[in-house]
């Protein structure tokens, strides 16, 4: 008899799927219904939540602020780190190893411990309340990310590769830019999928780093929930909408995300 | 691995990382010093203090609560998230198209925002409201976890548990499909059990990336902040502050930029030393 052992992994998805539907379900419920009545399904089936949120600018404003420093972080992460993996993964240079134990310690720094002279420093470079400065800010943590994963997938591609090109004549930015990156672009997508996700789901520094014109999504939240009193289903709504781009993302890396978060290394 | 050429103008290449990486954290870190021996009464007037600030600290009860708090709570979730994580991913489909479907649905936790996890979870476990709160209280159980610590500590850890249990399957699946299939095969012939299979294939297999598995979730776990403080803000009273939330009451709620500054060096020595045990496993495993 074969043990059912599909059952461990579906249980699992199950466990993580309730906290997911049940603020799916609060996202189409009145604000009656939530704090009238316990159902387990919409009675009153509503999107007006979400016709809150499109329509009134402060909320998709805040969509629209994190969408922008997530893709500017994730662009300056990901072209830094590139050309310093290569250099990681191929040479021996004077304090490599130090350097990148150095790069490590920023991606383990507790962000709580830097969000007061992060402020700071934003105020006096005058990036204070742009998405510019929380897109520099998460370059702490994001960069030596991105160089760790690039590092890792460059190491696995024989140096033989390098070579040949090189007795073929090219030089080597055309090699660089014509055959390794191409080479590892599935590195490059893993490298940039995290460097988003992380910058998507960070708020601390977010938060510390923007007032009104450049406040992320994650920000708009929380000052909701206590300005306006409890507006359960609005805050549903808007939690929901922020799974969607994690989701569309994790579509595009779903067949090298294992070998991803192992940072390129198995 | 092929021996790696000298060449110092590699140096070139990492300098654009060298730059934007120390404005982000030298700049700060030598703020957080400079704050952390000095007294102020306002008005930007500073007096040196050497180094009483640090004395107060780690001679401070509240300090010891919370890295005690921290420390608990995060051999709490490794001890869970950990075996847990390697029986998931054991159990998972190995081809077609539900691996996909497995992977896409497991990760999705971790790419919500952390903030949003707090609030999912606070609606998902309100007693009078919530799906969680409301079936637990229905076994005849009294729970709150609002008013409850035992109830807001076990929300926090199960909380823990559903966003980050799945970086630990996701590592211990990329290293288990790195075991070429001869090898279970030499196992079949050998009339090896699953444990056998497990105990002397998958396990040393998977040491490497479940080594990084565990120092990540240790270091994340230290830093954890914005689901807690959605979830709990740290009470009821202290029962889920820990070291971050602890360090930014007195940073940014009671302004004591001095003992806040000492606290931030404490603590990030810590990190800085799980880091660097961190690095020295996974060198160790790259020379080997």
């Amino acid at each position: 008899m074969k043990k059912p052992i599909w059952l461990v992994p579906t249980l699992y998805i199950v466990f993580l799927m309730l906290p997911i539907y049940w603020l799916l379900n609060m996202s189409f419920k009145t604000t009656n219904e939530i704090l009238g009545a316990f159902t387990l399904w919409p009675q009153n089936f509503t999107v007006e939540n979400y016709v809150t949120i499109f329509t009134d600018p402060t909320w998709y404003n805040g969509y629209i602020n994190s969408i922008t420093y997530v893709v500017i972080n994730t662009v300056i992460s990901v072209s830094v780190a590139l050309p310093a993996a290569y250099a990681f993964s191929r040479y021996r240079f004077l304090g490599d190893k130090h350097l990148f134990f150095w790069l490590l310690t920023n991606r383990m720094a507790p962000p709580a411990v830097f969000a007061l002279p992060f402020f700071q420093l934003y105020s006096a470079t005058n990036l204070f309340d742009t998405p510019l400065a929380v897109a520099l800010a998460h370059c702490l943590f994001n960069i030596p990310l991105a160089v760790w994963i690039l590092e890792g997938f460059m190491s696995g591609i024989p140096k033989e590769l390098d070579e040949t090109a090189y007795v073929d004549g090219y030089s080597f930015p055309h090699f660089f830019t014509k055959v390794f990156i191409p080479t590892i672009a599935a590195g490059i997508g893993v490298a940039a999928f995290f460097c988003f996700m992380f910058s998507w789901v960070e708020l601390l520094l977010a938060k510390t780093l923007t007032s009104v014109a450049a406040k992320p999504i994650a920000a708009t939240m929380t000052r909701t929930a206590s300005t306006s009193g409890y507006e359960l289903g609005l805050l549903a709504a808007a939690g929901a909408l922020t799974i969607i781009p994690g989701a569309i993302v994790i579509y595009f890396v779903r067949h090298h995300i294992a070998k991803g978060f192992a940072l390129g290394r198995v | 691995m092929a021996a790696k050429i000298t060449n110092q103008k590699a140096w070139l290449f990492v300098l654009p990382v060298i730059i934007l990486v120390a404005f982000n954290a030298v700049i700060p870190l030598m703020t957080v010093v400079n704050y952390s021996v000095q007294e102020t009464f306002g008005n930007n007037v500073f007096f040196y203090e050497g180094v009483k600030w640090f004395e107060d600290v780690l001679h401070s009860e509240r300090f010891h609560a919370s890295l005690l708090r921290q420390l608990a709570f995060t051999a709490t979730i490794l001890a869970i998230e950990i075996p847990l994580g390697v029986a998931i991913a054991l159990t998972m489909p190995q081809k077609g198209v539900w691996v996909s479907v497995c992977l896409v649905l497991m990760a999705l936790p971790l790419l919500i925002p952390w903030n949003v996890v707090g609030a999912m979870w606070n609606i998902f476990a309100l007693p009078e409201i919530g799906l969680l709160g409301r079936a637990i209280n229905g076994l005849g159980i009294d729970y709150n976890f609002t008013q409850d610590p035992i109830s807001a500590w076990l929300t926090t850890v199960l909380m823990d548990v559903w966003h980050w249990t799945s970086l630990v399957v996701l590592l211990a699946y990329a290293g288990l499909r790195s075991i070429p299939d001869a090898y279970y095969q030499a196992a079949k012939i050998d009339g090896a059990g699953s444990w056998a299979v497990f105990r002397h294939i998958q396990l040393p297999k998977m040491k490497r990336v479940l080594t990084i598995a565990v120092l990540l979730r240790l270091m994340d776990s230290f830093m954890i902040y914005t689901e807690p403080f959605v979830l709990t803000g740290g009470g009821p009273g202290n029962t889920t502050t820990f070291l971050s939330i602890d360090l930014v009451k007195i940073a940014l709620g009671q302004f004591d930029l001095g003992p806040a500054a000492a606290m931030s060096l404490i603590y990030f020595l810590i990190v800085l030393l799980l880091c660097w045990v961190f690095y020295t496993l996974m060198m160790k495993d790259e020379d080997q």
